[in-house]
Formats: C-alpha cells, structure tokens, sequence
C-alpha cells in the first residue's frame, strides 16, 4: 500500500464514475467505465486480491463493456437526459 | 466448416489476420487459467470468461456465423447445460456415496486415490463445471444482444 | 428538487464517510473478519485440500455452496437473456 498510488487512483476513479453518469454519448460513456473497471482492477491487485483483480479485468472491462457496445448497437447512442 | 477466407470481403485484412493468429492462443490460456487454477490466480470464472471472449472475438473480427461455425449454437446451448449439470452431479454423487453434498472426500469409494486428493480433484471438477457454464453464458449473450435475438446478423 | 437531491447525497455519503472511521484498519490482524476464521484456512487449507492457492480452495470446498449458486445465477440470467431477446427468423 503506496498511499499516493492510492490517491491517484482512486481520484481518477471518481472521475471516471463521474464522467460515465454525465456523458451524453453512451459509446464513450460504456468506454470510460471500462476505464473505470481496469483502475478497479488496479487498485485490487495493489491491495493484495489478485482473484478479484483478474475477475473484474476480464468480466468488467472486457466482456461486460462489449455488451455495452452491442446493446447500444441496437439500441440509440444518445442519451435523452 | 466454411474455410475462413470466404469471409475476407470489404472488411480489415490486419484485423481478421490477427484475430485469426490470436484466438488459439487466448483460448490456450483460457484452459491454462482454469487448469492452473490451483496454483495462481485464476479459475473456472475467470478461464471461462476469457474462452467467452475468444469466440466474441470472432464475432467481432468476422461476422456471427463465423463464431458460429466454430461454437455451434447446439454444441453452445448443450455445454451451458452441461456446466451446472457437472458441478450438481459431482455434489449429488457425494452426497450418494455416503458424505455429505459437495463433500468430495466422499468419491473415495468411486476411485481410492485418497480423501485429501479427491477434494483437490472435486474442485477441478467443479471448476470445469464453472467454466463450462460461463464460456457459454458469455457467448450467448453476446450473440442475443448483438443480433437482438435472430443469432444472424450482428456487430 | 435537484439541490434537494444534492443534499441528500452529499449527507449519505458524509454519514458512510463518517461510519467508516469505525472499520479496523486495512489489513489489520487483530480485525475480527481475520482473528477467527482466517487463521484456520491459512493453517489448515494446503493439509486438508492440497490446493496452495487458498482462494481457490475457499471457493470451491469450503464455500461450494456460493460457487454452485453463483453459477445458477449466471445461468439464470443466460436463460432470462434468451426468454426475452431470442426469436426465430420467419415470426
């Protein structure tokens, strides 16, 4: 636990959060929260869960945000909101 | 099996090479993730996903009925079956053969390699079953959402 | 209604600030999560299972109830996937 590696990323996962919920265009907004899922990634297999690190690396920025991608494909990339 | 070059018209030579010469080996690693689960991060989740993503990666590359000719929508829907079916099965036999359910000491009786030994291999065991189910989980649900549920045309 | 809603957060999430000052520290071996269970799969799982990976070893023996309903969960949500979206060509 390196307490400035920790502050970068978990600022920069606020951001990303922060960025996902105000962007108007779906396909960057599911592309920032793959983002957001590797800095997960990051900031666990810094804590020592190298298990949850591969689990969210490969489920939630791999696979879960191709499925983004291919329901915003049939569906509409703006947001009304 | 259609031979794979009949699908190169109008789409990116680089990318359907590379993805050709990469998805052998990401599903090497995939196996490797649910087999060496034992010793390193990993397991039958993880392994799964990642044999998922190989044939979402055809799809991606080539069109649907490529990962279709490689994962049959039949040989797709009997291994997500098969999946919970082995982890089940091996808790029932347990539980049959005189332990309790998913208690793998129990199999024992079945074949002696010893009660320590057989919960070492009851959890390999489970895990194929776990990465069966999620290989298959993951790529029908690419294939549904992509297609909106025709399974013919999609990304 | 949006600044109230701005408030309400802001004050939930002062509240979840404020209730974790009370968690023992991060990785702390007096913590009760890691004083009365930890001990013993970190002793006792290699011995009784033979898998040097513990986590592995949780999951799939001493846990194998969460990991056989984790898996008919992902089924379950497959199969609800499948209910909804699949439909033949001719319809």
């Amino acid at each position: 636990m390196i307490w400035q590696l920790d502050l970068l990323i978990l600022s920069l996962v606020v951001i990303c959060a922060v960025v996902t919920i105000q962007l108007k265009d779906l396909l960057g907004a599911s592309v920032v929260f793959g983002i957001y899922s590797f800095l997960m990634c990051l900031l666990w297999a810094e804590m020592g869960a190298v298990d949850v690190a591969f689990t969210e690396a490969t489920v939630g920025a791999g696979v879960s945000t191709i499925f983004f991608i291919a329901a915003i494909l049939r569906t509409t990339r703006r947001s009304k909101d | 099996m259609r031979d794979i070059h009949e699908h190169s018209a109008g789409e990116d030579l680089v990318i359907k090479t590379s993805v050709r010469l990469l998805v052998p080996f990401i599903q090497l690693f995939g196996l490797y993730v649910i087999v060496h689960g034992h010793y390193s991060p990993g397991g039958g989740f993880q392994g799964g996903v990642i044999l998922g993503a190989s044939f979402i990666l055809l799809a991606l590359a080539y069109d649907l009925k490529t990962s279709q000719d490689y994962m049959p929508i039949w040989a797709n829907a009997l291994l997500g079956n098969l999946g919970p079916v082995i982890y089940i099965g091996v808790g029932a036999l347990c539980a049959i053969f005189g332990g309790l359910f998913l208690d793998y000491s129990a199999l024992d009786v079945l074949i002696p390699l010893g009660p320590v030994e057989w919960r070492s291999f009851g959890i390999f065991l489970v895990e194929v079953g776990v990465g069966l189910a999620v290989m298959s989980i993951m790529l029908l649900l690419y294939w549904n959402l992509s297609s909106g549920g025709a399974l013919d045309e999609g990304l | 209604m949006k600044a109230l809603a701005l408030l309400a957060t802001l004050v939930t999430g002062a509240l979840l600030l404020y209730g974790t000052r009370d968690f023992p520290a991060w990785g702390d071996p007096q913590a009760p999560a890691s004083a009365y269970l930890s001990p013993v799969y970190i002793e006792k799982a290699v011995e009784q299972t033979h898998v040097p990976n513990i986590v592995t070893a949780v999951l799939g023996d001493y846990r194998g109830y969460d990991t056989m309903f984790e898996t008919v969960v992902i089924y379950c949500a497959g199969m609800a996937v499948v209910s909804v979206l699949r439909r033949n060509r001719e319809e």
